[in-house]
Order: C-alpha cells, then sequence, then structure tokens
C-alpha cells in the first residue's frame, strides 16, 4: 500500500495539474483530505484509491489500450487550484 | 504561437545511469542524465517505466535524492516482490537506459523559504526526500534548524551512513536502531513512540515544519504524535510506502 504522493504522475497525466495537494472529500465518510493521504494500491490490473479515514472507495483509474478511464464517483468534491468539481 | 500557449506536459523521456552507489546490501543509488530535466523541488520524485519484452509495462515513483540544481539521482530499495525495485537494484549497470518522467509532487516538499524549524523523520528508505531537503539546506544556506530522526533496523540498514555521519552546522541527525545495535551503541534502540518523539522534536512554539517519510506504521505514529505535541497537522506533511513484502 502507498499513498496518493506516488501516483503525482498518473493524476498530472489525467487532470493536467498537480493533484497531490488537491483536496477531496470522501463521498462515503464526508472527510476531506488532501489527495497525497489518500490510500493507493497499485498491485491489480488499476490503480485504486480509498479513503484514510472509512476506506470507502474514491477514485479508479484503468488504462485500456492507452486510454485512461477514471472513476471519481467515490469523491463528493475535489479542489484543485481554486477549481471545485 | 499556439506551441507555447499549451501547458509543458509531462513526457517519457530516456534517463542514462551515470553512475551506481551501493548504499547497504538492499539499496543502491542511481546518478541519472536526462536531456530535458526541470530543476525539482526538494521532496519531489520520479516516475521510472520499465517495458518488458512482451510489452508489459510497469511504473512506480521514486524520490529524488539529490538537491535541485545537482545532477538527478534516485535510491532504490530492492523489494523483494517489486517489479521495477529487483531490476534497478541487481541488474542496471552504468550506461543502461530507461524511462523515467519528472519532477513529480507539490505537496510533500520543502523550500527553504517556506521558514521555521525543520523536523524530519525517516523509517528505513524514507530518508531519501529528507537527504535531498537537507542537501537543499546546505546548497541554499539555509540557516534554518534542522532535525533528522532516522529509524533503521540495524547500523548496516543505514542509507547514507557517511553523509549522515557529517551533519552540517545547524543539523542534527538522530538515530534510532530498532532491531540489533553495534557494541557500545548509546543512542535510541527502539521503534519511535510518543515519548521518543517528546524527547526529540522541536517544540511546537518554533512553529516547525515536519516531513515524515517511511512505511504505513512508523508515519502514522510519528504525525499522530507530532500533532499531539501542538504542530499543526497541515505542517505536518507525510509520505507512505509499504512495509517491505508488503506493498
Amino acid at each position: 500500500m502507498l499513498d496518493g504522493n506516488a501516483i503525482g504522475g498518473l493524476l498530472l497525466d489525467v487532470f493536467g495539474t498537480e493533484m497531490t495537494a488537491a483536496e477531496g472529500v470522501c463521498g462515503h465518510c464526508g472527510t476531506p483530505g488532501v489527495l497525497a493521504e489518500c490510500e493507493v494500491y497499485l498491485g491489480g490490473p488499476g490503480t485504486i484509491v480509498r479513503c484514510r479515514t472509512c476506506k470507502g472507495l474514491q477514485m479508479v483509474f484503468v488504462e485500456i489500450g492507452g486510454v485512461t478511464c477514471v472513476d471519481l464517483s467515490g469523491l463528493s468534491s475535489l479542489t484543485a487550484g481554486g477549481l471545485t468539481t | 504561437m499556439a506551441r507555447t500557449a499549451v501547458r509543458r506536459r509531462l513526457s517519457w523521456q530516456l534517463a542514462t545511469v551515470t553512475g551506481v552507489v551501493d548504499e547497504t546490501p538492499r539499496v543502491r543509488t542511481l546518478l541519472l542524465e536526462l536531456d530535458d530535466w526541470q530543476e525539482h523541488v526538494a521532496g519531489q520524485h520520479l516516475d521510472v517505466r520499465l517495458t518488458a519484452d512482451d510489452g508489459y509495462r510497469a511504473a512506480r515513483a521514486y524520490s529524488i535524492a539529490s538537491a535541485p540544481g545537482e545532477p538527478p539521482s534516485i535510491t532504490v530499495e530492492r523489494l523483494e516482490d517489486g517489479e521495477v525495485s529487483p531490476y534497478l537494484t541487481e541488474v542496471v549497470r552504468a550506461g543502461d537506459q530507461f524511462e523515467v518522467r519528472g519532477p513529480i509532487g507539490g505537496y510533500f516538499v520543502w523550500r527553504p523559504e517556506d521558514g521555521g524549524a525543520l523536523f524530519i523523520a525517516a523509517g528505513g528508505s524514507g530518508v531519501v526526500p529528507l537527504r535531498a531537503m537537507l542537501r537543499e539546506r546546505r546548497q541554499s544556506a539555509s540557516t534554518a534548524p534542522a532535525k533528522l530522526l532516522y529509524s533503521s533496523r540495524s547500523i548496516d540498514d543505514v542509507i547514507y551512513r557517511t553523509e549522515l555521519g557529517e551533519p552540517d552546522h545547524g543539523v542534527e541527525i538522530v538515530h534510532t536502531l530498532t532491531r540489533s545495535q553495534p557494541e557500545g551503541w548509546t543512542g535510541y534502540a527502539r521503534r519511535v513512540d510518543a515519548e521518543l518523539l517528546r524527547e526529540v522534536a522541536w517544540p511546537s512554539e518554533d512553529d516547525p515544519r515536519a516531513f515524515v517519510c517511511g512505511p504505513t506504521s512508523f508515519v502514522e505514529t510519528v504525525s499522530a504524535g507530532l500533532v499531539e505535541l501542538g504542530y499543526a497537522p497541515s505542517n505536518v506533511r507525510t509520505e507512505r510506502f509499504g512495509a517491505t513484502g508488503g506493498r
């Protein structure tokens, strides 16, 4: 198990900007935190990001044929550089 | 020109290994040469990508061990079940090439102008980005008081042992050896706990900046202990990796 620092490159690829210091709010337990603090699992076919507090699934990244599929449905909000999604 | 308006993309490039330094029996530093290297910030990492003959690819992040302005280097610990580290620690030789991209990261970074005293704590190979910070402190002639608390299993597992044995003025290095100690050892000989932190860490009144890097259990103990001592949670930055064999 790693943390969000380890996927800074992947996040930069997907979002086009530095994201390890971005703040996400967990869609399961509501705890806010920087992405660097999340639990990250690289062992499977994709990259799994879980909430450090409730272990809920926050983000999934899977690369298929050069395209990265992104599932952010476990986050209720994501704020980077003043922009919130 | 449309091209200059586009944000600089992080792209893979070939790094050439210019030298190899054996730090411990399981840990090596690789000195790298890159054609297109944007100056990094102490604490950042780079991604290394290996491609097998059958096209299978594996990428992992490694902390940059050098200070900004120095030629980039990474220090890699061999993980028995690793996909990338066995190659980097056992196979690679000077002159070999592999793909990298970076520098990466904006959270676990220290700039001399950030101010405050610096308290950095490492478990095992977690010392790598903290060593970059100490080198950056030296290079920038920073006068910030700095203290490194470094937990290793044994004296032979201490990475950068010679360099850390000669700290700069204003830098204090505190070792703890958790598994075995050499004869005559007078330093700490246990895992970091709240009491040890109380004895070693800067008092919170100094408004210290803390960086903690190591296995998850180490990082959780130290970061919680520092917050208990009154450190502002936002000033305690963490980077975790799985314990050896369990990542």
